[in-house]
């Protein structure tokens, strides 16, 4: 595909991102209406996220300010290179800035200078898969600095909360790092736990599960169970949305999990806000098509 | 809801109790990270007359220049308070501000600020940024833009109905150290 039309392709693809909460987060923030006690405060900062959800999709602008790092997740066939593929997604993030669908959020960590186009050392992020097919399929999740700030990793065991080298130390783990961010990265919030892995592919793994449905049950039996178990548990902490208290502190856990070295067992937990921003889209010859309206 | 006017005294804001929901309108200054650092280090002196019985808003806006030069605010909700708790005691003296809005409460020093001068911490509700940049009605006046960058300027900003909620006031009462101690006990339960 010439670079014209791929790089619209993902402008559209950061504009739905940006301004239209996904059918699987709208249907999980109703059922949280439906499990608060009515005319709470917990129920009507829900229905107010809702509200303003639509208006944004309405007015094409971004559901929140913080447009967050841009994280690609792309498989590729013969068809496509990688520069190419990076060459477009420059340029549309690039444009997507200038047209107001993301705020300009790379800063120079050395100047403090904010690049204002969103382009710089690391930014975007990408994460390329090599496939036999031709075509592309193109997973995007916009992640805000507020979520990104209550992300921990942990090191089992860990004695401060008599976590174990097992599931059930990986369960606690997710419990206090749930606790510990209370209402500050935007609850509900969707958990991404990472079992295993080194320091960097923990966080990896478990940023990757963001991307799952919401409503989808984990094939591995015993992460399914640890996700539905964390679920209960996790509401039954009485944060509550933006932590001002209620029943619903997360509306989803998804779990991975990773080979370790035999000295390592770390958990990571990215925690998602109730904003999450993610669009997909399969490109197939000339041909474009989105996930979700 | 109880309808706020800026600028406004300590002694209308010692009247609000945490749990109160207000609505405000008025002039106010969005400040987050490097602001904070600058209203700090420095005399202040770009904001120093805007803040005084004003507030802060704690928000990095998306912000649309229009071709005749003049700013509207896309999107413009809360950010995460707890970053500037190193400094917000001490603008809070400095300048004579009577709130701090954002999201996820703010520490002990806001606390014991809060009561000593006669100050509120307010929540926004986080993510809600269309529905808050509409409450922004006009934006005067940009302060720092070249070197703090868009979402870490001053942007002073006159909104009419914002709505917020006290959850920190200037009674010693933090909604945010309630819900972690209620929160304790589950979670104390949970890794037993």
């Amino acid at each position: 595909m010439e670079h014209e039309k791929l790089t619209a392709h993902f402008l559209e693809l950061i504009r739905r991102a940006s301004t239209s909460l996904p059918p699987d987060v709208v249907e999980a923030l109703r059922r949280g209406i439906e499990n608060e006690e009515p005319g709470s405060s917990a129920a009507s900062t829900l229905g107010l996220l809702l509200e303003n959800s639509q208006k944004a999709k309405e007015a094409e602008t971004p559901i929140c300010q913080d447009t967050g790092a841009l994280y690609f997740f792309i498989e590729y066939g013969p068809d496509y290179r990688q520069s190419q593929l990076v060459e477009a997604i420059e340029a549309a993030t690039a444009e997507a800035t200038a047209r107001y669908y993301l705020r300009p959020n790379a800063v120079d960590s050395i100047t403090g200078k904010n690049s204002g186009d969103n382009l710089g050392a690391g930014a975007p992020n990408y994460h390329f898969t090599e496939r036999d097919e031709n075509g592309l399929r193109v997973k995007l999740l916009l992640k805000g600095g507020g979520s990104e700030n209550v992300c921990a990793q942990y090191k089992l065991p860990d004695g401060r909360f008599k976590a174990g080298r097992d599931l059930d130390g990986v369960r606690k783990c997710v419990v206090d790092a749930v606790f510990q961010a209370q209402g500050k990265g935007c609850s509900p919030g969707i958990m991404g736990v990472g079992v295993g892995g080194n320091r960097d592919s923990s966080y990896g793994v478990a940023k990757k599960q963001l991307l799952r449905d919401l409503g989808d049950t984990n094939a591995d039996p015993e992460l399914a169970g640890l996700e539905k178990q964390l679920m209960g548990e996790l509401n039954s902490l009485g944060i509550g949305p933006m932590g001002l208290g209620g029943k619903t502190t997360v509306i989803g856990v998804k779990a991975g999990q990773l080979h370790r070295l035999p000295a390592c067992f770390f958990v990571s937990i990215a925690y998602l806000c109730w904003a999450a921003r993610k669009a997909f889209m399969t490109i197939e010859g000339e041909e474009v098509a989105y996930d979700w309206d | 809801m109880i309808g706020i006017k800026l600028p406004v005294s300590a002694d209308e804001i010692r009247k609000l109790k945490a749990g109160d929901e207000v609505s405000i309108t008025g002039v106010m200054v969005t400040a987050r990270d490097a602001a904070h650092k600058y209203l700090v280090e420095t005399d202040g002196e770009d904001v120093r007359d805007l803040l005084k019985g004003s507030m802060i808003y704690h928000c990095g806006p998306v912000v649309k220049k229009g071709e005749d030069g003049k700013y509207t605010f896309v999107a413009a909700g809360p950010t995460t308070s707890i970053r500037e708790e190193p400094y917000e005691a001490k603008v809070f003296e400095k300048y004579d501000v009577r709130a701090a809005i954002g999201k996820g409460g703010m520490g002990g020093d806001t606390l014991a600020a809060c009561s000593e001068f006669g100050s509120v911490y307010l929540s926004a509700i986080g993510g809600i940024a269309t529905t808050l940049a509409q409450s922004v009605v006009e934006v005067l006046d940009v302060k720092k833009l070249e070197e703090f960058g868009v979402p870490e300027a001053f942007w002073v900003i006159r909104v009419e109905n914002f709505p917020a909620i006290v959850t920190m006031d200037s009674h010693g009462n933090s909604l945010h150290d309630e819900i972690l101690e209620e929160s304790r006990g589950a979670y104390e339960k949970l890794v037993e």
